[in-house]
């Protein structure tokens, strides 16, 4: 499939000497890696050259407070401001159609591709942001890239890439009742390391992957980066199709009969050659959460911390305030947060809803709900779903990337602890000292009813 | 970008594995809108500084020892994480030039050869003893893409040819894609 994808899109294919110049379907932008890469096509007095391919949204940045995300007050993060005030001039200036604060599809840019049914399959995706591979769920080629590479694409609507090596990562059985897609994909990390996937694309194959839902497809896909390969990828079948069928950007018509025949060829052919091949059985999985500072450092909720490790290891459990042999359930819990382009679309917002139905956040934990995008938000307060989170006393916020990369205010407190449904744990992710335990929505919403670690499957 | 053909220093050497984006440049600094002034604050911020912002004198960038260095020494995986390029543009305005590990993450890798900061990526014993060895001088030549250790020893890395010429020459990609202008047409008519 990635050969695929790759042949379709070589306007100049490699040679020993350059790489391919290779052709981006689809660029999805944002307010904090263009900055530069507009300022450097300014400077060079260049254009979008395809503006019908390039999209815009603010959220990383952009507050999830109402007051301030709809004007009311003014930004707090001064900073934060100006930056968003300086994407608005500058899709404006370029002619790139922007998602602005006030706008009804705006959300994480990893969540509106899928959701308007702009992301579609066998095409080329890049964002400035890592967890681009999220748009691989629907068999497309999507990586992240860096602001100089934002400013290429920008101007030339190519990259200059070398093709990375095909890695099948194969997942037998089907998860167990209780036991998430976040399980599945924080168990691959865990298994291979968080640089294992180096060089490599990651394509997801057999029974697990073939029963998971979109939306659970994607963050599987969406964390692919956490094991260091640039993308991940599922190959489309009929859950695909019929995700997309209907979307306001998807093909209409007979131009969606045409998209069809074209992505049904997608599929790797029987018998294709992979660098390598990852094998997990699903079946044998359990809620899973990380007890370090990489997503690599995960165990099941029933385990315990390794006795022994590096002087990474030592370091990484002295900054969790962790011991070794520690057991992970029924430690205490400061802050939870739900959202984020790993887990912030319904099906999770739904997942964490079941847990805290009728019941009330523990006192002394704050819990942060944050859909995705303005559409899930729409979806879920349709399903009163926001009535069971504010009624358990969790904040209900607008849609951004919030609390998980903390740059709009919602951090975490030093020494404090969150279970959070993002994607990273690194030292510092959600605020200045702040320790992240990453987990499923199901298990981050047992976490705060019980303000412990707890098992999900013992509440709904 | 300036050309790049020969580094020659003193190391500094951070051994942990999985050094990530989110370490060379926390989160915080990116509503920044310009690639310039990251080297002073923003790098390793909560590594080099308490607290209450005072340089915390146990870490390896506060020693006398590692100032005027170019050649960062770092574990395994270094770069992984976000696409940020500002952790390059940090890298780079706090004047480092080089960082030797025995793996860097892609899209950081990919960041630092387009801002002239060589990923020089060699195998683990060699490695392993830069990293007992703080502070030796090194020398990387680009064109022969060889790092040369105090001891006469010499050490192959790979740079694809493309990087190679460019971070040779101090050129930018762009320059290049822009000249391809037919060609991108082209594509895109017989693709429409």
């Amino acid at each position: 499939m990635l050969d695929k994808i790759w042949r379709d899109h070589e306007v100049v294919p490699e040679s020993q000497d350059t790489p391919a110049v290779l052709y981006i379907d689809l660029h999805l932008t944002h307010e904090v890696t263009t900055p530069q890469a507009f300022a450097a096509l300014r400077s060079g007095g260049l254009k979008v050259r395809r503006t019908d391919r390039t999209i815009g949204t603010l959220d990383h940045s952009s507050p999830t407070d109402p007051a301030q995300a709809f004007g009311r007050v003014p930004i707090a993060i001064e900073s934060a401001g100006r930056q968003m005030a300086e994407f608005e001039r500058n899709c404006r200036e370029f002619g790139v159609e922007l998602l602005d604060m006030k706008h009804a599809d705006r959300g994480i840019v990893h969540v509106i591709g899928p959701e308007l049914g702009l992301t579609q399959p066998g095409n080329t995706i890049v964002c400035g942001d890592s967890h681009t591979s999220t748009h691989g769920a629907f068999g497309a080629l999507a990586f992240g890239i860096g602001t100089t590479e934002v400013g290429h694409v920008l101007a030339t609507q190519c990259l200059l890439q070398r093709k990375p090596r095909p890695v099948a990562v194969n997942i037998s059985g089907r998860l167990p009742p209780g036991v998430g897609a976040k399980d599945l994909i924080l168990a691959i990390i865990g298994k291979i390391g968080v640089g294992g996937g180096t060089g490599c694309v990651f394509e997801y194959r057999g029974e697990g992957v073939r029963a998971l839902s979109m939306e659970e497809r994607m963050t599987v896909c969406n964390m692919s980066i956490e094991a260091g390969a640039r993308a991940g990828m599922v190959a489309p079948d009929d859950a695909t199709f019929s995700y997309l069928a209907d979307r306001p950007r998807s093909p209409q018509g007979d131009a969606w009969d045409k998209a069809l025949a074209r992505w049904r060829k997608l599929p790797s052919d029987a018998g294709a050659a992979f660098d390598r091949e990852i094998d997990i059985d699903a079946s044998t999985l359990e809620p899973m959460i990380t007890y370090g500072t990489n997503p690599g450092m995960v165990l099941p909720l029933s385990g315990r911390i390794p006795a022994h490790g590096d002087t990474a290891f030592r370091k990484a459990i002295d900054y969790m305030g962790f011991a070794p042999g520690d057991a992970i359930k029924g430690k205490p819990v400061d802050v939870v947060f739900i959202g984020s382009c790993t887990n912030g679309r319904l099906s999770d917002l739904r997942s964490a809803a079941r847990v805290l139905k009728g019941r009330r956040v523990a006192s002394g934990v704050r819990m942060l709900v944050v859909p995705g995008s303005q559409g899930v938000k729409r979806l879920a307060e349709s399903e009163g779903l926001d009535r069971i989170f504010t009624a358990a006393g969790a904040e209900w916020r607008e849609p951004g990337c919030s609390m998980c990369i903390g740059m709009n205010g919602d951090t975490v407190a030093r020494g404090k602890y969150s279970v959070s449904t993002s994607n990273r744990n690194f030292e510092g992710r959600q605020g200045a000292g702040a320790r992240t335990l990453l987990a499923s929505p199901a298990t981050a919403a047992a976490a705060a009813v019980n303000g412990r670690i707890s098992d999900p499957r013992e509440l709904v | 970008m300036e050309p790049l053909r020969q580094i020659r220093s003193r190391t500094v050497v951070m051994a942990s594995n999985n050094i990530d984006t989110d370490q060379i440049v926390p989160a915080r600094f990116l509503t920044t809108t310009t690639r310039s002034g990251l080297g002073a604050s923003a790098l390793f911020a909560d590594w080099r500084f308490d607290a209450a912002g005072k340089p915390r004198l146990d870490f390896v960038l506060n020693q006398p020892a590692a100032a005027g260095c170019r050649v960062l020494v770092a574990g395994r995986n270094f770069g992984c994480g976000s696409s940020r390029e500002h952790a390059p543009w940090a890298l780079v305005d706090y004047g480092f030039q080089a960082v030797v590990s025995t793996e860097i993450a892609d899209i950081f890798r990919s960041n630092a050869l387009k801002n002239g900061l060589l990923p020089v990526v060699i195998d683990p014993t060699s490695h392993a003893w830069l990293i007992e060895h703080p502070g030796v001088e090194i020398t990387i030549d680009v064109e022969a893409r060889r790092l040369a250790l105090p001891d006469g020893r010499s050490v192959d890395f790979p740079l694809e040819a493309f990087a190679r010429y460019c971070l040779l020459n101090g050129v930018d990609e762009l320059g290049f894609l822009l000249k391809q202008t037919d060609r991108i047409a082209a594509f895109e008519r017989s693709h429409a």
